[in-house]
């Protein structure tokens, strides 16, 4: 074990290291229209998308911060000191070889290549604005599927992208994804052709490596009729004192019949404001899941939805939201169904740590006119220290007398005689404390593929390390 | 000989004196009973000695095998030997048994060392079988949902898989039926040996019909007020605890 220091050491930081890294491609700070035209005339995009991205900049100004919502910690951002764009200006690379050292480096000490080689069927890492890498097995490639950065795929495969893109998740549909529309870079596109079911996960993780920098990737992913797919991301990013910004837009199309998960692992360093749109539509018969697991961030708010379109789709979001102390994790779901005979199931449990806040908002909408609806939703909270706190915003309305709803909620405290009874065994009270968290997520991270519920069982870890004392 | 000995303990609770000046040894290889009626500071002796943050000493030791135990965390005790079984055993949400297990057995390995998953299993089917216990009851929740003899057999379970040097039981016949009391005493009997020291904490005699125990001792408002051979739990039992308050003054026999 002593010859391991080394990887501990990174462990306990998670994805608290940077190398400086300089970038060609720089927009500068601040965002104004000529942000966008930088952004617009360095990717080379076509005149339809600067129209787009500056009417999106004039919803962005137009709308004030949501502070009534999650609270007045989003005035912390300043959007006047914010780096919107940075990029090497180089081609994503195909092959580790070819990605510079430094940025290759990372993703190594990230262990992203050696997942690759291991279990996944394609990967795409992001470094600041751009992808760095991207590539997906030759035998899913041959299937037909098509995995790319949106910056390429909106050259490479317009027809396909502008047919969905905005479709499902609106401009103004909030201040950040108005802000994600005007400023947007990298992310991945994914369509996977009609009655393809694509066996290994494709992966793309996102790497914030700049200070007072914001990264806004926009992913949309199609799946074709009775197609499917497993998507993973995750992302990181270094401990600076200035907040950085996160903000992504993501939009899943699943056709008749196709199935969609989508899974997110992110630990964020605690000045992160993650301020993320995730919608997804669901055609007859088709299955969108989010699996969504939140730690770390300063403030997170992220309610991964479905749109129920069509008849017997299903939605579900599966969420676990770590809030450490100072942080602010506020999650939930969004279930609108818009057919008859859709169901619907949430489940939502937070971990509150020391002054840590979660917060879980639920919307679920049935409309009078459908049949044979049905929800459930089940959000539990656990809190760790007595200056912890959570709150609960669950807005059911099923209207109509052929549908169905189901709803339950519990806070619990990890108690003294808990803890004294697990020490009373040989534990620790920090290996006890960890040992209860991990047992109240445990029916949750059995759903996440093996390789991410180790990892996630090793951050809850390191997080519930610091909470007693 | 390997020993627990306490000292003229004196205990607290919220400024309340439970233990009002208790001695008592015991050493591997034994198993003494200590009986006393309701509120005579039983369950708390067990609680102070496993190091319960609740409860405070302010007077007098318990040392282990020379060493004072006081200033140890609970799980610094549990690791140099030292179970407790609980009268009320705590439930784990989403914590197997298995894993909980696991852990326990872990955490007294050196550090830096693993577990081995292989042996570890082997070891607690072993233990299982001997105590009756089915295979499934490896994937439960610890103590979730398990009835009162469940519990109490998964205590025995847990002794059993830790092979301590010193277990006290507190009331680990409270509130089993007879076929329960039977097996969780089975399990007892089949433990004990010349590696363990046993303090068998209990309101009623009988107990003591299927685990006899060495030494018997009496304890009544926080002192013991008298210690003998089995035949005193008979005794008691035929005379009843008020017996003892006629007694009250004569001295403490010694064993």
């Amino acid at each position: 074990m002593s010859t391991e220091t080394n990887s501990i050491d990174i462990d306990r930081n998670v994805g608290n290291f940077f190398y400086n890294v300089r970038s060609t491609r720089d927009a500068g700070v601040g965002l104004t229209e000529k942000t966008i035209d930088y952004i617009v005339d360095v990717k080379k995009e076509p005149e339809w998308l600067r129209e787009f991205r500056k009417n999106a900049y004039r919803v962005f100004n137009s709308k004030p911060l949501p502070t009534h919502w999650a609270g007045d910690e989003l005035k912390e951002i300043d959007f006047d000191v914010i780096r919107y764009y940075l990029a090497s200006g180089e081609a994503a690379k195909r092959t580790w070889e070819e990605v510079p050292e430094d940025i290759k480096r990372t993703f190594e000490r990230l262990g992203i290549p050696e997942s690759e080689r291991k279990f996944l069927a394609g990967v795409e890492a992001q470094f600041d604005s751009e992808a760095v890498y991207s590539n997906i097995k030759k035998a899913v490639a041959d299937q037909g599927v098509i995995f790319m950065g949106s910056t390429d795929a909106l050259k490479e495969r317009p027809e396909l992208f502008r047919k969905w893109f905005g479709k499902v998740i609106p401009t103004a549909d909030n201040k950040f994804s108005a802000l994600n529309s005007a400023v947007f870079s990298g992310g991945s596109f994914i369509y996977v052709p009609p009655g393809v079911k694509v066996k290994h996960p494709l992966q793309a993780y996102f790497r914030i490596n700049a200070e007072n920098f914001g990264q806004f990737e926009r992913t949309l992913i199609i799946a074709d009729e009775g197609s499917e797919v497993m998507y993973m991301e995750g992302c990181t990013a270094p401990k600076f004192t200035t907040a950085t910004l996160h903000s992504a837009v993501v939009e899943l199309v699943a056709l008749p019949g196709a199935k969609i998960q989508y899974i997110t692992v992110q630990n964020w360093a605690p000045n992160v404001f993650n301020l993320v749109t995730k919608r997804g539509l669901a055609m007859e018969e088709a299955e969108i899941k989010w699996i969504d697991c939140n730690i770390g961030s300063r403030l997170t708010m992220k309610y991964p939805g479905v749109v129920l379109k069509g008849r017997k789709s299903r939605g579900e979001v599966i969420s676990i939201a770590l809030a450490g102390d100072g942080q602010h994790q506020d999650t939930g779901a969004k279930m609108v169904h818009a057919a008859d005979e859709t169901t619907s199931n949430i489940v939502s449990k937070s971990i509150s740590i020391g002054k840590g806040r979660a917060t879980y908002r639920g919307l679920v909408h049935v409309p009078k006119h459908l049949k044979g609806c049905k929800n459930n939703t089940e959000c539990d909270a656990l809190l760790i220290n007595s200056t912890s706190r959570t709150d609960t915003y669950p807005a059911i309305t099923v209207r109509g007398t052929g549908n169905a709803t189901q709803h339950e909620a519990s806070v619990s405290q990890i108690s003294a005689e808990q803890i004294f009874y697990m020490q009373q065994r040989g534990l620790s009270e920090g290996q006890a404390m960890s040992l209860a968290v991990n047992g109240f997520v445990n029916d949750l991270v059995r759903q996440f593929p093996m390789e991410y519920s180790v990892e996630l069982k090793r951050l809850i870890d390191l997080e519930m390390e610091g909470s007693v004392g | 000989m390997s020993s627990i000995v306490i000292q003229d303990l004196h205990v607290s609770i919220a400024e309340k004196e439970i233990i009002r000046g208790l001695s008592l040894e015991f050493s591997k290889g034994e198993i003494h009973a200590v009986m006393g009626p309701n509120g005579s500071g039983k369950s708390t002796l067990a609680k102070v000695m496993a190091g319960h943050p609740d409860y405070q000493v302010t007077e007098g030791d318990v040392l282990m095998d020379g060493v004072s135990i006081l200033e140890m965390e609970p799980d610094e005790r549990s690791r140099k030997g030292l179970f407790m079984a609980f009268q009320y055993p705590m439930e784990i949400p989403g914590v197997s048994n298995a894993n909980f297990l696991r852990a326990a057995v872990q955490a007294r390995l050196p550090e830096g060392e693993e577990l081995d998953a292989i042996e570890f299993y082997q070891r607690l089917y072993e233990k299982m079988d001997l105590l009756d216990i089915r295979r499934e009851f490896t994937a439960r929740s610890v103590n979730e949902g398990f009835s009162g003899g469940e519990k109490k057999r998964n205590e025995i379970l847990q002794l059993a898989m830790l092979e301590p040097a010193f277990a006290v039981l507190d009331e680990t016949d409270s509130g089993l039926d007879i076929d329960a009391l039977k097996v969780v005493a089975n399990g007892v009997n089949k433990i004990r040996g010349p590696e363990i020291g046993i303090l068998l904490i209990t309101h009623y005699q009988r107990l003591l019909n299927y685990i006899v125990p060495d030494f018997v001792h009496v304890m009544s408002e926080g002192r013991i007020v008298r210690s003998g051979g089995k035949e005193l739990a008979l005794e008691l039992e035929s005379k009843g605890y008020d017996w003892l308050k006629e007694k009250k003054g004569e001295p403490v026999g010694a064993n």
